[in-house]
């Protein structure tokens, strides 16, 4: 209830949840009832894409969480992502057993081809699906904690923080690349067969991915909603707005900063483990700083600090990228870039701003006590 | 010293390990009627000693106001008071027992020292009613912070506060939306939010007008007694009209301390700063 509540006033999340839910009714509908070859047919690699934007959408909620409402720019959020997805994918290596290409029963292919004798110590467990998805969230949730616990109590901010951020995804992409370190190199882990026991090549199996993300995105909204809507909310955009004033009021701004920060990780691996099994593949690249830098665009695009901005972001950025790298793959850069610009001269406050008016940054929508 | 003297010293039954003690623990104690001592501080920046050996005492209660030219280490004092800056030798003590230089700038806050800034800094985006909920004295740790509601008890607090600093019409309106006058009142707001037992206020008259000043000169001798308040001023006619004792700093350290009467008679003040 306490969840629901916190929408009150959130007319555009409200919208967005309810455009969420028809999606999750209409999408499986369309692609499972109506027979292929009719034209209201919906092909599974449009439920597929569409699953990806969702978790795209979740990823692009953790990350305005943290800079729109507590102004941290981070600019390695893409770590945490891919830190969910590599956990995601290993519980699917494991999964695979004996029907990989070398039929080993223990050890995934790119082990065999390394003349591996045994699993390595963290791969163990892996087998499990409790335990990976438990992985998936605290192996991220672990990570920011600690990063976030040195950056923040040293009161490192701003620019800095956005470059040691960067650093620290463009760090783990160079480490993924190496064989040794067990995750598959520059190949990754692919070739995955079945989830839970279904096979992830199925129609169902596709529907059922793209519900579980709908589901995480509608969950993830209320409980980023939840936390914007509380005095703990306040307390971060008041952070954001006047740092030193909150400390000298009694707040221990990096507690605040490490509570965000952590939970935002949180949402970001869960996302990376909802999109592996859709795109079939992990590989380091998911941690190149681009992709870090791309979903700060999403956020910017769809408007800072309104969380419902985020997931349009997200999604309508994300859709350009996939119309213009098969149309014109060249020019997707420029207009990554040109659409940045744009947004910031002309749109500060992005696509929501567009429907919110100057409501955005009156306090009734930030939610007033009582 | 052999080890096993050593470790008995390092153990001895007083010793307060730092990771086993809270603030929650500290209580002020002015039993003997004095709130603030500051002995013997110095601090130099880049070697300009902004702070030179000054000693400093404020009694419970009690409204001072403190005064001095550009420079004197008025709001250096505060920084150091309040954790902001950390001193190079000297102490300063909350009431005869709180350290207050081995406190962060929350924990200074939480155990009842509140500052208002010589800028106002008050939450642009948060409505009046919110900022003065943000400052409210409570628990203010993250989870704790995260489940509040307010109480009905806090809201007829927040209330009150309104009525005290006249905002109780502007409720609502975003605080970056008040006139200049009305931020540094919602400022002292936030500060009595805090219960504090001392107020530190810089310079809260500047850019007031006439009738605003006089406003604010009631606000504070309003909290005589209740609280003590320590008030760095440039505005001399606003510090006539308000101070009991007046401190000098003068180059980092006190050149003289009295009533306005005492301190304008005195020639050293008046060759630095009042015969200017």
């Amino acid at each position: 209830m306490g969840m629901l509540r916190a929408l009150r006033g959130d007319t555009g999340g409200q919208a967005m949840l309810v455009v969420l839910a028809l999606a999750a009714v209409v999408v499986p509908i369309l692609n499972l009832a109506v027979p292929e070859g009719t034209p209201w047919h919906l092909s599974t690699y449009t439920v597929t894409l569409l699953g990806k934007y969702l978790t795209y959408a979740l990823l692009a909620l953790a990350v305005d969480l943290v800079w729109g409402y507590l102004g941290i720019l981070s600019l390695g959020h893409g770590a945490f992502f891919a830190l969910g997805g590599y956990a995601m994918g290993m519980y699917l290596m494991r999964q695979i057993g004996d029907r990989g290409v070398y039929g080993n029963p223990e050890l995934p292919d790119f082990m065999v081809f390394l003349n591996w004798q045994e699993l390595p110590w963290f791969w163990h467990g892996f087998d499990l699906f409790w335990f990976a998805a438990l992985m998936t969230l605290l192996v991220p949730g672990a990570l920011a904690f600690v990063f976030g616990w040195l950056a923040f109590r040293s009161r490192v901010t701003g620019v800095y923080l956005s470059i040691i951020t960067q650093a620290l995804t463009y760090a783990l992409m160079l480490a993924f690349f190496r064989n040794e370190m067990g995750f598959g190199g520059n190949n990754g882990l692919t070739d995955f067969k079945d989830i839970l026991g279904f096979d992830l090549q199925s129609d169902a199996t596709r529907v059922g991915l793209f519900l579980a993300s709908a589901a995480a995105l509608a969950l993830g909204y209320l409980a980023c909603r939840f936390i914007v809507a509380s005095r703990l909310g306040r307390v971060a955009v008041a952070v954001r707005d006047a740092e030193s004033r909150t400390r000298f009021i009694g707040y221990r701004v990096e507690r605040v900063k490490l509570f965000f920060f952590s939970f935002s990780a949180i949402l970001a691996g869960l996302a990376g483990a909802l999109y592996v099994p859709q795109v079939g593949i992990i590989n380091p690249g998911e941690f190149s700083p681009l992709n870090s830098i791309e979903l700060v665009v999403w956020v910017a695009v769809g408007g800072r600090a309104t969380l419902y901005g985020a997931v349009i972001g997200a999604i309508l950025v994300s859709y350009g990228k996939t119309y213009f790298t098969g149309a014109m793959p060249e020019v997707w850069l420029f207009a990554l870039g040109g659409l940045f610009v744009l947004v910031t001269l002309f749109l500060p406050r992005g696509i929501a701003g567009l429907f919110t008016g100057r409501r955005a940054l009156s306090p009734k929508a930030a939610g007033v006590p009582g | 010293m052999n080890p096993l003297a050593q470790f008995r010293e390092a153990m001895r039954r007083d010793r307060q390990f730092d990771f086993m003690w809270s603030v929650k623990d500290l209580e002020l104690d002015v039993s003997h009627g004095t709130i603030l001592y500051v002995e013997d501080l110095s601090v130099s920046f880049d070697g300009f000693k902004a702070i030179d050996h000054l000693n400093f005492y404020v009694n419970a209660g009690e409204l001072r106001c403190v005064i001095g030219p550009n420079g004197a280490g008025k709001t250096t004092m505060m920084d150091i008071v309040t954790g902001k800056t950390r001193p190079d030798s000297g102490s300063a003590f909350f009431g005869q027992k709180i350290d207050l230089l081995r406190l962060s700038e929350s924990e200074i806050a939480e155990i009842g020292i509140g500052r208002k800034f010589q800028r106002p800094t008050v939450f642009e985006r948060h409505s009046v009613i919110e900022n003065l909920e943000l400052a409210m004295s409570g628990d203010k740790r993250v989870l704790p912070t995260l489940l509040a509601r307010p109480s009905g008890e806090q809201l007829d607090r927040i209330d009150e506060v309104l009525g005290m600093v006249g905002l109780a019409e502007l409720s609502g309106r975003a605080a970056g939306a008040l006139s200049h006058g009305q931020k540094q009142w919602l400022e002292i707001g936030m500060l009595l939010m805090q219960d504090p037992h001392l107020l530190l206020v810089d310079e809260p008259v500047a850019g007031m007008t006439h009738p605003e000043m006089e406003r604010t000169a009631e606000l504070l001798l309003s909290l005589e007694g209740k609280h003590s308040v320590v008030l760095v001023e440039h505005d001399m006619d606003f510090v006539r009209s308000i101070a009991k004792r007046v401190t000098v700093l003068h180059q980092g350290s006190v050149l003289a301390e009295g009533t306005m009467d005492e301190v304008q008679n005195d020639p050293r003040v008046v060759e630095v700063y009042l015969g200017e």
